[in-house]
C-alpha cells in the first residue's frame, strides 16, 4: 500500500516534471483561479455566460502557460530582443491604426481576435531588460543604465499616451524591478527619486484631465460623491461593511444591489471583501504572497543572470498587480485600471500573466534539465 | 576604442541579486502589512460606519400619502371625492424612437405644445426607467383611443393615480375651493414630512381650511432598492392615516336651487339656518370649474378667467363688499328703539326730502311717503324716517349697537377669504380719512349707504339675528365629521356668541312685524313681487344699494345709466316667520330695484327649501 502511494506520487511528480510544471506555484495559481471563479460567480449576478467565457479564457491561458513552460529560456533569451522590437513596433501600428476604446487606443484588430500589444510589453520590457544586462558585469555602470532606462522608458512612453496609465505603470515596472535587481547602486537609485519627485509637476502637466480627477478624488473622494468619487466611496462601503466575517457569498448588498461599480473586473475584490470579510481577505493576501515568495524562490535558485532577473521581475511585477489593484479598491491609491490578477473578469491580462507563470517554470524546470 | 568588457563575477553577482530580493521581499511583507491594516480598519474598526452607509444604500423610505378625506354634503351627497385620473405615461428606456412615438400619440390622444414641453422638461432628471406623465387626465375617449391603440406604443401606459374630483362642478367652487398643486410659498409653510408623497393641497375653501383633517397622516414603507434606485422588496410598512371625512351643512339641492335662481346675474345669495347658524346655500355668481385647478390649469383658461368682466373666481359670498342699503333698516330701527329716540307709535310728516339745521344740502327720498310710523319706515323703506332717527342718534350711538350685530367683524366662517366690511365710526374716519365726521354722513350710514359696506354673509348672519331675536351664531359650513370604525357622524356644536339684548323684548316685534308687512301688506316694498301669495309668512326687508352717487337734483334713471353704474339690488328675509327655519341674504350686483329683483329669488329659494323639499 504505502509502497504504492509512493510510486504515484512519484509518478505525478514525473509527469509534473516531464511537462516542466511546478507543483507549489501551480497549486497557488489553480486555488486562486477557483477563488476567483466563486467570486466571479457572485459579482456577475450569477451569470453562467460570463462564467463560462471566463473558464474558456483561463483555458487557453493555461495553453499559454503550458507552451511557454515547455520552451528553454535561453530560447527566450536569444529571442529577447526581437520580441521588444516587434512589441515596439505593434506599439507605434496601435497609434495609427489601433481601435479606440473608452476613451483609449489600445487595440489591434488582427481579423481574427483582437490584441493588445501593450499587454505583450508586460512581457517583452523585463526580458529586454534582463537580455541587456545578461551578460554585462553587474551591478551596471551608468552608461548602461541609460540604455536600460530607455528601453524601458519607450513603450512606457508610448503606452501613456494611449492613454493605459495601469498598463503604463506595470510595463515600467517590470522593466524598472530588472534594473534593482541587476543591483543598481543606492546612490544612483536616490539620485533618481529625487529626479522622479522633482519631476512629479512636469508629469502633472503631462497628465490627462480624467486621470488628474483620480488621483484628487483619491485624496477626497467625498468631493465627487457621485462622480469620479463614487467608485471608491461605494468600494469602500463594500469592504467596510463585509466587517471581519463578511456578509456570506452571494450575499453582498453593495455588490447584488449593484451600487458597486466595475464589480466582476476591476473592483472584484470589493466583492470578495464584502462577503468573505476581513477573514477572507487575509487568506487570499497570504495565497498571492505565497504565489510571489515561489516565483522568487525560482528566480533565487535560477542559475543564470538571465533566469534571475526576468523571474525576479515577473513575480514582483505579479506583486504590482496585487498591490496596485488592492490600493485602488480600498482607496490607498488613485484608481487606476490594474485587475487583480487571476480574479478579475477578463482575458487580456489574464495570458500574460499565465505567459509569466509560464516563463517562471521554465526556468524553474530547466535550470534542473541544465544542471545535470 | 574598444570599451573594456571586465569579467563577470558570477558568484558575486548571486550574492548582490540574493540580497535585493531580500530586501524587495521586505518592502513586499511591509506593502502587504499595510493594505492588512488598512483593510482591518475598514473592516473593523469602521465597520459600524460603513455597515450604515451600505444600509442606507440599500435601504429607502418611501412615504405613502394618506387618501384626501372626502367632503358630502348634509344628505351624504358627495362633493369632494377622490377618483382616479389616467394619466399617459412614457418609460424612456422601453422607447426606441421618442420623437417618434410623440408624434403618433398625438394621432391618438390630443397632445398640446404644452403637454410635450412639459414633459421634455421633466423628462431630463429621470431615471430611464422611470415613467414620466405625458398628459395628466385623460378623457374616457383617449383613454378607450390610447387603449385599442397601446400595441403600437411600447413604453407607454396608461397609469391610474388618484385624483381630486369635484362631481358638483361650478355650484359648489367658491364653497369648497379646490386642491391644487402645491407651490413654493406652501411649501415653506407646510411640515414636509407630512406631505411626503402628495404633491396637492387645499388652496381655498373648505378644502383649505379644513387642509389639516382632510390631509391626513402620511404612512411610511422601508423599500430595498438597487443602484438604479428600482424597488425590489418591502421590508417594512406603516400605513397612512386617510384624511378624515367631513359632512357640510350644505344642502345640495338647495345649493342648485339658488344657483338657478341667480343665473344670469352676478350676485350671491346665503341661506342660513337661523337656529344653530348651519349654512344651507352659498352661491356666488358667476362661478368656476374648480376641476380645472387640480390638474393644472391651462395659462389661456386662467387668463380668461381671472380677466371676465364678471370676476368668476371672486367669491362674492365672503368677499365681497357691498352697501347693505335699506336692508340695515330692522337694526337701525331696533337701534332707535333701544336708545329711546323713536317709539312703534310715533309718527312723522315726511317730504320727499331731509335736510339738517344750517344747512341747505336736501337728503333725498325715494319716494314721497307723507306720515309715517316705524312700521311703515320699514314696511315702505321711508329714508326720510331713519335720516331722522340717524341724525338724532349720532353715528357714534349707532355704530356700537350695528356693532352688535357683528357689523365690520368677520363672522369667522369655517372658510377661506372672508372680508369684514365696515362699520364706520368717528374714530375710523379720522384714521383712514383724517377729516372730522360730517353729520350728513350719519344720515346716509341710516340709510346702510356711504362708507358702510357688508358682506352677504354677514347680511345673513343680521337676518338670523334678527329672526332668533338677538340670539347669535356664529355661521358654520361644517355640520360634522365621519369619525370611528363605524363611521358615525359627530355633528359639530354650533358656536353661540354673546347676544344682542334690547331693554324691552317689545322692541324686536316693532321691528320684525313691519319686516312682515314689507312682504305681505300691499304697500310692502316686496309685497307685489314676493310676499303676496305666499304659503307662509316671510319677514323681510329689501334694499337698493348705490353704485353711483346721484346729485341732489338728480332721478336715478336705469336707462340711461351704464350697466355697471346700475343699482345693487338687495334683500333679508327669514321665514317662516313666527318659527325661523330659514335665513337669506341677497345681493345682486347691479340688479336695479331690491323689492323687484332680489325679493322675489329669495321668495323662490324659501318656497323651494320650506315647501318643495321638504315634502
Amino acid at each position: 500500500m504505502f509502497h504504492t502511494a509512493a510510486a504515484e506520487i512519484g509518478l505525478g511528480r514525473q509527469i509534473l516534471r516531464a511537462l516542466h510544471l511546478d507543483l507549489p506555484l501551480l497549486g497557488g495559481i489553480i486555488l486562486l483561479l477557483s477563488l476567483g471563479f466563486v467570486v466571479l460567480y457572485s459579482a456577475s449576478g450569477e451569470n453562467m455566460d460570463m462564467l463560462h467565457r471566463q473558464g474558456v479564457r483561463v483555458a487557453l491561458a493555461f495553453g499559454v502557460l503550458m507552451l511557454l513552460a515547455q520552451i528553454p529560456h535561453h530560447h527566450l533569451r536569444q529571442w529577447s530582443p526581437w520580441v521588444y522590437l516587434v512589441g515596439v513596433v505593434l506599439l507605434i501600428l496601435v497609434m495609427f491604426f489601433g481601435e479606440v476604446g473608452k476613451g483609449a487606443q489600445r487595440w489591434l484588430d488582427l481579423g481574427l481576435f483582437r490584441f493588445q500589444p501593450s499587454e505583450f510589453m508586460k512581457l517583452a520590457v523585463p526580458m529586454m531588460v534582463a537580455w541587456y544586462f545578461a551578460d554585462r558585469p553587474l551591478p551596471p555602470r551608468l552608461r548602461e543604465l541609460m540604455v536600460a532606462g530607455v528601453v524601458v522608458a519607450i513603450p512606457a512612453a508610448l503606452i501613456a499616451q494611449q492613454p493605459d496609465l495601469g498598463t503604463a505603470l506595470l510595463v515600467t515596472g517590470a522593466g524598472l524591478l530588472v534594473i534593482f535587481l541587476a543591483g543598481i547602486r543606492w546612490r544612483v537609485l536616490l539620485g533618481l527619486g529625487v529626479l522622479a519627485l522633482s519631476a512629479a509637476p512636469l508629469l502633472w502637466h503631462f497628465m490627462q484631465d480624467y486621470q488628474r480627477r483620480r488621483v484628487l478624488t483619491l485624496l477626497n473622494p467625498e468631493s465627487d460623491p457621485l462622480g469620479a468619487g463614487y467608485h471608491i466611496i461605494q468600494s469602500k462601503i463594500a469592504i467596510g461593511s463585509g466587517g471581519l466575517y463578511g456578509k456570506g457569498w452571494l450575499n453582498g448588498t453593495q455588490s447584488q444591489l449593484e451600487f458597486l461599480p466595475e464589480r466582476s473586473t476591476d473592483f472584484i475584490f470589493a466583492v470578495y471583501a464584502e462577503e468573505f470579510g476581513l477573514l477572507g481577505v487575509l487568506l487570499l493576501l497570504a495565497l498571492y504572497l505565497f504565489v510571489i515568495l515561489r516565483g522568487l524562490a525560482i528566480a533565487v535558485r535560477a542559475q543564470d543572470t538571465y533566469a534571475r532577473l526576468l523571474a525576479g521581475s515577473l513575480s514582483l511585477t505579479f506583486f504590482i498587480y496585487v498591490f496596485v489593484n488592492t490600493g485602488m479598491v480600498i482607496g490607498l491609491l488613485p484608481v487606476v485600471g490594474v485587475p487583480l490578477p487571476l480574479f478579475s473578469y477578463g482575458g487580456t491580462s489574464l495570458v500574460t500573466l499565465m505567459a509569466a507563470f509560464g516563463i517562471l517554470m521554465s526556468i524553474n524546470s530547466h535550470r534542473r534539465l541544465l544542471a545535470r | 576604442m574598444p570599451a573594456r568588457q571586465p569579467l563577470k563575477n558570477h558568484h558575486q553577482e548571486k550574492r548582490l541579486f540574493l540580497a535585493r530580493v531580500v530586501i524587495l521581499v521586505v518592502v513586499v511583507a511591509l506593502l502587504f502589512g499595510i493594505l492588512s491594516a488598512r483593510l482591518g480598519h475598514l473592516q473593523v474598526a469602521s465597520y459600524s460606519h460603513f455597515s450604515t452607509l451600505s444600509q442606507n444604500n440599500r435601504v429607502r423610505l418611501e412615504a405613502l400619502p394618506p387618501p384626501r378625506g372626502l367632503i358630502f354634503d348634509r344628505n351624504g351627497v358627495v362633493l369632494a371625492e377622490n377618483r382616479p385620473a389616467y394619466q399617459l405615461e412614457i418609460t424612456p428606456e422601453q422607447v426606441e424612437d421618442m420623437e417618434d412615438t410623440l408624434e403618433r400619440l398625438a394621432q391618438v390622444v390630443n397632445l398640446e405644445e404644452m403637454h410635450i414641453e412639459r414633459f421634455r422638461r421633466m423628462l431630463r432628471g429621470k431615471r430611464p426607467f422611470q415613467a414620466v406623465p405625458l398628459k395628466l387626465n385623460l378623457s374616457d375617449e383617449e383613454l378607450a383611443n390610447f387603449a385599442v391603440n397601446r400595441h403600437r406604443f411600447p413604453g407607454v401606459d396608461v397609469e391610474a393615480r388618484v385624483a381630486r374630483h369635484y362631481p358638483q362642478g361650478a355650484s359648489l367652487a367658491h364653497v369648497l375651493g379646490y386642491v391644487g398643486r402645491i407651490d413654493e410659498r406652501e411649501l415653506a409653510r407646510i411640515d414636509t414630512r407630512r406631505y411626503a408623497g402628495t404633491s396637492h393641497i387645499g388652496k381655498l375653501g373648505v378644502e383649505r381650511y379644513y387642509e389639516d383633517e382632510l390631509h391626513g397622516q402620511v404612512g411610511f414603507q422601508k423599500v430595498e432598492v438597487n443602484a438604479q434606485g428600482r424597488t425590489l422588496r418591502v421590508l417594512e410598512r406603516e400605513p397612512a392615516t386617510p384624511g378624515r371625512d367631513l359632512v357640510l351643512s350644505l344642502d345640495v339641492r338647495l345649493q342648485r336651487a339658488a344657483e338657478e335662481i341667480l343665473d344670469g346675474y352676478a350676485g350671491a345669495i346665503v341661506a342660513m339656518d337661523p337656529r344653530n347658524g348651519e349654512v344651507l346655500a352659498m352661491v356666488s355668481m358667476p362661478s368656476f370649474d374648480p376641476n380645472l385647478f387640480v390638474h393644472g390649469i391651462p395659462r389661456s383658461v386662467f387668463q380668461e378667467l381671472r380677466t371676465h368682466r364678471r370676476q368668476p373666481l371672486f367669491n362674492r359670498a365672503l368677499s365681497g363688499q357691498y352697501p347693505p342699503g335699506s336692508t340695515l333698516k330692522p337694526v337701525v330701527g331696533l337701534a332707535g328703539l333701544e336708545h329711546g329716540i323713536t317709539t312703534a307709535e310715533r309718527i312723522m310728516y315726511t317730504r320727499g326730502y331731509y335736510t339738517l339745521p344750517n344747512d341747505s344740502r336736501r337728503y333725498r327720498d325715494w319716494r314721497y311717503h307723507g306720515a309715517v310710523d316705524l312700521d311703515r319706515a320699514i314696511a315702505q323703506s321711508s329714508d326720510v324716517y331713519f335720516y331722522d332717527l340717524g341724525h338724532k342718534m349720532g353715528i357714534d350711538r349707532m355704530s356700537e349697537f350695528l356693532g352688535l350685530f357683528g357689523l365690520g367683524q368677520r363672522t369667522g366662517i369655517d372658510s377661506t377669504g372672508e372680508r369684514q366690511g365696515l362699520l364706520p365710526t368717528r374714530e375710523w374716519k379720522r384714521a383712514t380719512h383724517n377729516q372730522p365726521w360730517y353729520p350728513g354722513e350719519t344720515l346716509i350710514t341710516a340709510i346702510g349707504q356711504g362708507y358702510m359696506l357688508t358682506t352677504p354673509l354677514q347680511l345673513a348672519s343680521v337676518t338670523s339675528t334678527l329672526a332668533m331675536r338677538g340670539e347669535r351664531v356664529r355661521p358654520h359650513l361644517l355640520r360634522g365629521r365621519i369619525q370611528g370604525e363605524g363611521g358615525e357622524l359627530t355633528i359639530d356644536e354650533s358656536q353661540y356668541l354673546p347676544p344682542v339684548q334690547v331693554s324691552r323684548p317689545e322692541f324686536w316685534d316693532q321691528v320684525l312685524v313691519p319686516m312682515e308687512n314689507t312682504m305681505h301688506r300691499p304697500r310692502g316694498t316686496a309685497y307685489n313681487t314676493a310676499g303676496r301669495d305666499a304659503a307662509y309668512r316671510i319677514a323681510g326687508k329689501t334694499g337698493t344699494s348705490q353704485v353711483f352717487g346721484l346729485g341732489e337734483d338728480e332721478e336715478y334713471d336705469e336707462e340711461q345709466l351704464a350697466l355697471h353704474l346700475h343699482d345693487h339690488a338687495l334683500f333679508i328675509g327669514y321665514a317662516p316667520a313666527e318659527d325661523p327655519r330659514i335665513a337669506v341674504a341677497v345681493i345682486v350686483e347691479h340688479g336695479g330695484s331690491g323689492g323687484r329683483v332680489a325679493a322675489p329669488m329669495a321668495r323662490k329659494l324659501m318656497d323651494y327649501y320650506l315647501l318643495e323639499m321638504d315634502s
